[in-house]
């Protein structure tokens, strides 16, 4: 049985993110799960199967999101220190990291040794998150997936101007009923999302490379279009939604 | 004057209620000891002088009770030039000092919703919510507010306060004298003083027509010292925290600034201060930092956030983060050196064209430059308040400027001073948290 050193618990507000180090903080496994409402129990349960293949007893446990004060562990650090110090040790260089997830939006801007220089947050809104792209995909009835496909094949892109999430839904509904094409709606629905999310990075000052994590990151479309917006084409980790949980990881190797 | 709200004025605030507030002070000064649930572990006690911070305040109120009839009453915008009013005797109340009391007794919001019922956007600054709250429901937790026999509302702050006013004229059915200042981008011109001092000559008639006497030259002089005086204690004051570990909080001086606010002018204001003074400089002295631990120190800028004072000098100092340095304290100490007692018309217009809010956005950076610079800062949090649009505007450039050019930490944080319903605890809690991991 391996043994794990450290174990990084990013509980997010979507989704719970567990992943083991060892002493050389290489990943030993990684898990995503939706997030339960009590975030505790759902913790507990993952740990306890993970006994069966690996070593945990002596284990650190580093939590962080917005459920880590429910969960035990030996130190909680905030998602902007876990997601800069995950990207910045996967990527080894400083540049400016993009986190979208669920309900939060990060943009860290990291030096080169891999110190916060500058982060912002979305505060109070959901715009330019997940939460924007799925509400709609919801209300349409669209699987999440598919939204992505159909707007890197649409040929046109229909300009929605509202960035609120709530907004930008009706907003659809009516260029839909008023005859514009499903895909071109699409389009410029995650054209939107990508506006926010740059003028995001501008608050911050964009320094390259941009590197981006977080669910949204495997949505092919997002990541195109921040390519065109910003014209620097986006490193993006294997795995871009263990980026917090693998920071924290490494970061109970030094504790 | 009436004889019966007279006398009941004087047996209930000047003789019993006077009285009995004096002798809990006293008690409360000599049995001294912290709150219960005060946080020891991570915090000096609270100043002993405090106990008179609420003395001044509980009198104020208690006189604003029973008042009418028997003074004055005027309302004024908190960058007022009241000196004129109080010359005259007025009583003089402050309705953003009793939204910031309604605020820190956490009665602020239930109070503005009774200004919503009537039909007031939830978008206007909720000072004025508050106060259009009060006045329509009578609600207030200090009793009873007196009402207004004039208005005085002096633009230095902001516009919001011109059309508040306007509201309250038309309610109270009283005059309303409205000062309006030039904004100064840099330096004010020579007729923007003389502007403001022409309207300030104006104002005397109509004050001294409410007022039934007309204004002493002299004791008009004896206001502006008294309130020179004051400010310039309280600068000091603000000042001492150059000294590690700063010996007061900036969380401190939101709560005791209220005196030199609400009570400029008066001869208690100064003793006051200068007690508090000598207790500041005895915990110099004696090396007591306001946090135990001071590991950092930084800026507040903009209003309190005055129903969660508390749990953010907590949630600070848990972590060693001293305020120690504010904007908003200072604006009502930087001023003072313009006061000229012996040309107090003139000085006054000066004075009150150069608030913080009257100037441009490059000003107020500068002064957090300084800020950063004297008081040794390693970061700066600016509250950005979505009520108060002239104090948050150009915050997005201020902090990237303090960051970039003179490499602190800064952090925005979204809330608003009197409206809780635009605090997220955890948003709050998660980005402080984060601010204060980059400064290690
Ligand atoms: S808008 Fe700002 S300056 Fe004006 S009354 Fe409100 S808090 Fe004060």
């Amino acid at each position: 049985m391996e043994t794990v050193k450290s174990i990084g618990i990013d509980a997010g507000s979507t989704t719970l993110k567990i992943v083991g180090v060892n002493e050389k903080g290489k990943i030993l496994f990684s898990i995503v799960e939706d997030a339960d409402p009590k975030v505790e129990e759902q913790t507990e349960r993952v740990l306890n199967k993970l006994k069966e293949n690996y070593d945990i007893e002596s284990s650190k446990i580093v939590a962080t999101g917005y459920g880590s004060n429910l969960i035990k562990a030996d130190k909680k650090v905030t998602e902007i220190t876990c997601h800069a110090k995950g990207i910045y040790e996967y990527f080894k260089t400083g540049g400016t990291a993009v986190d979208i997830g669920g309900q939060d939006n990060k943009v860290i801007l990291i030096s080169k040794n891999g110190k916060v220089i500058d982060f912002i947050m979305n505060d109070k809104c959901a715009s330019g998150t997940g939460r924007f792209l799925e509400n709609t995909a919801w209300r349409l009835k669209i699987p999440t997936e598919k939204m992505a496909e159909l707007a890197l094949n649409s040929d046109g892109e229909v300009k929605i101007s509202s960035t609120c999430a709530v907004f930008a839904e009706s907003e659809v509904i009516s260029h839909l009923s008023r005859g514009q094409k499903l895909e071109h709606v699409i389009k410029g629905l995650h054209r939107a999302m990508v506006k926010r999310i740059t003028s995001m990075i501008y608050a911050v000052g964009f320094n390259p490379p941009l590197m981006l994590s977080g669910g949204v990151a495997k949505n092919k479309a997002v990541v195109k279009m921040l390519e065109e917006e910003l014209g620097e084409k986006p490193m993006i980790p294997e795995n871009p939604q263990i980026m917090g949980a693998f920071g924290a990881a490494l970061i109970g190797l030094s504790q | 004057m009436d004889v019966k709200d007279k006398i009941k004025y004087i047996f209930s605030y000047k003789i019993a209620g006077k009285l009995l507030i004096e002798l809990n002070t006293k008690k409360a000064f000599k049995n001294f000891k912290p709150p219960k649930n005060w946080r020891t572990d991570i915090l000096a006690p609270p100043l002993r002088t405090g106990v008179y911070t609420k003395e001044i305040i509980a009198k104020h109120y208690l006189e604003g009770r029973y008042v009418s009839g028997v003074k004055p009453v005027a309302w004024v915008t908190s960058g007022a030039p009241i000196e004129i009013l109080k010359a005259l005797g007025f009583y003089i109340l402050y309705p953003e000092n009793h939204g910031a009391l309604c605020g820190a007794r956490k009665v602020a919001l239930e109070i503005s919703e009774e200004a919503e019922k009537k039909g007031y956007s939830i978008d206007i600054c909720s000072y004025a919510r508050t106060d259009i709250g009060a006045t329509l429901s009578k609600k207030t937790p200090v009793g009873k507010l007196p009402k207004p026999d004039l208005l005085l509302c002096c633009t230095n702050i902001c516009q919001t306060v011109l059309y508040w006013y306007r509201v309250l004229a038309e309610y109270y059915k009283v005059p309303l004298i409205v000062i309006d200042t030039p904004f100064v981008y840099d330096e004010a011109k020579k007729h923007d003083i003389e502007y403001v001092k022409k309207q300030l000559e104006a104002s005397i008639e109509v004050s001294e027509k409410v007022a039934g006497k007309s204004l002493s030259f002299s004791k008009l002089k004896e206001v502006v010292r008294l309130s020179k005086m004051a400010a310039e204690l309280w600068l000091e004051i603000m000042n001492a925290n150059k000294n590690k570990p700063a010996p007061i909080s900036v969380f401190d001086q939101f709560i005791h600034m209220a005196p030199i606010v609400e009570k400029r002018g008066d001869p208690e204001t100064v003793d006051f201060y200068s007690k508090m003074l000598d207790e500041i400089r005895e915990r110099i002295k004696n090396g007591i930092g306001a946090v135990k631990n001071e590991r950092k120190r930084v800026l507040w800028d903009n209003l309190p956030i005055w129903y969660k004072i508390r749990f953010l000098s907590e949630f600070l100092a848990e972590n060693g983060v001293s305020v120690v340095a504010s904007t908003y304290t200072n604006a009502w100490g930087e001023l003072a050196p313009m006061m000229d007692i012996e040309r107090p018309i003139e000085s006054m217009a000066k004075t009150y064209v150069y608030p913080i809010l009257n100037r441009g956005t490059g000003h107020k950076l500068k002064t957090m430059e300084t800020m950063v610079k004297e008081f040794d800062l390693d970061g700066a949090i600016l509250h950005s308040d979505r009520s108060c649009k002239p104090y948050s505007v150009g915050q997005m450039d201020q902090r990237l400027k303090l960051l970039n050019e003179l490499g602190v930490a800064a952090l925005l944080l979204e809330a608003d001073h009197n409206d809780p319903r635009a605090f997220a605890d955890e948003q709050i809690k998660s980005r402080l948290k984060a601010f204060m991991e980059m400064m290690d």
